[in-house]
C-alpha cells in the first residue's frame, strides 16, 4: 500500500449535483479496488491560469488515498476515459509529502471545527439575547 | 606624493556595502515538502514571465531547489499557475 493523491478538474459546464455524482464515481472505483479514501477536498469553481480545452474556470478535486500502485493505472485510464475530467493528476506521496498531508489535514480539521464552533457560539449568543428580550 | 593619494576626491562616495549573505529559507525554516497547492507562496520563485527563478538569486539550496522546481511544474499542469505570462505580478 503505498499514499497517493490526485487532483483532477471537471469542466464548468456541469451542475452541482452532476459534478458530485462524477466525484462519487471515481470514489466508488477507488473503493472497489480496496483503496482506502484519507481525504477529499472540494475546492470548488476556480479560475484557471490558462484555458483548457476553451474553458477558462474548472471544478477542482481533491482526493488523498492509500492503494497498491495497480490501482493508479485503473484511476488513470478511469480518468482518460471521462469527458468530464479536463485535466488531473496522480502521483505518489513521498515520506516528507505524507508528513505535510497529515499536517495539513489537522490544519484543516481544525478550521473547520473552529468555523462550526463560531457559529454555534453566535446560535447560542443570539437566543441568549433573544432570552434577555 | 602621500598628500596627492589622500587629496583624491570622488564625485560620489563609494559605497563599500556589505554584501548580505544569501541564506536557504527551506532548510532555516524547516520545511521539508514545498507543496504545489499553493501559487501564492510559489511565485515567490518566479519572475514576471513566470519562469523559475535561478538558484543564484533566491539562494535556495540545490536540495530545495529541485522540489521547488517539481512544485511549481505540478501547479502549471493543474493551471494553478501559468507556463507564460507578463506581469504576473
Amino acid at each position: 500500500m503505498n499514499h497517493y493523491e490526485t487532483v483532477f478538474i471537471l469542466t464548468p459546464v456541469l451542475s452541482d449535483d452532476q459534478m458530485k455524482e462524477a466525484v462519487e464515481k471515481f470514489k466508488a472505483l477507488l473503493k472497489e479496488n480496496d483503496a482506502v479514501i484519507v481525504n477529499e477536498e472540494n475546492w470548488g469553481l476556480r479560475k484557471l491560469a490558462y484555458p483548457i480545452q476553451k474553458k477558462s474556470t474548472g471544478f477542482y478535486n481533491l482526493l488523498e488515498f492509500d492503494a497498491d500502485p495497480t490501482v493508479v493505472k485503473k484511476l488513470d485510464t478511469a480518468f482518460r476515459r471521462d469527458e468530464k475530467v479536463i485535466r488531473f493528476l496522480i502521483f505518489h506521496l513521498d515520506k516528507f509529502a505524507a508528513e505535510y498531508a497529515v499536517k495539513r489535514r489537522s490544519l484543516r480539521s481544525a478550521n473547520k471545527a473552529n468555523a462550526a464552533a463560531a457559529p454555534a457560539e453566535d446560535k447560542k449568543e443570539a437566543n441568549e439575547i433573544k432570552k434577555e428580550n | 606624493m602621500a598628500q596627492t593619494q589622500s587629496e583624491i576626491r570622488y564625485l560620489t562616495p563609494l559605497s563599500v556595502d556589505v554584501k548580505k549573505k544569501k541564506y536557504c529559507r527551506f532548510k532555516r525554516s524547516g520545511i521539508k515538502y514545498i507543496d504545489y497547492k499553493d501559487p501564492e507562496f510559489l511565485k515567490k520563485f518566479l519572475n514576471e514571465q513566470g519562469k523559475i527563478l535561478p538558484r543564484r538569486i533566491t539562494g535556495t539550496s540545490l536540495k530545495f531547489q529541485r522540489r521547488v522546481a517539481k512544485a511549481v511544474k505540478r501547479a502549471r499542469q493543474l493551471a494553478l499557475l501559468p507556463f507564460v505570462t507578463d506581469l504576473m505580478k
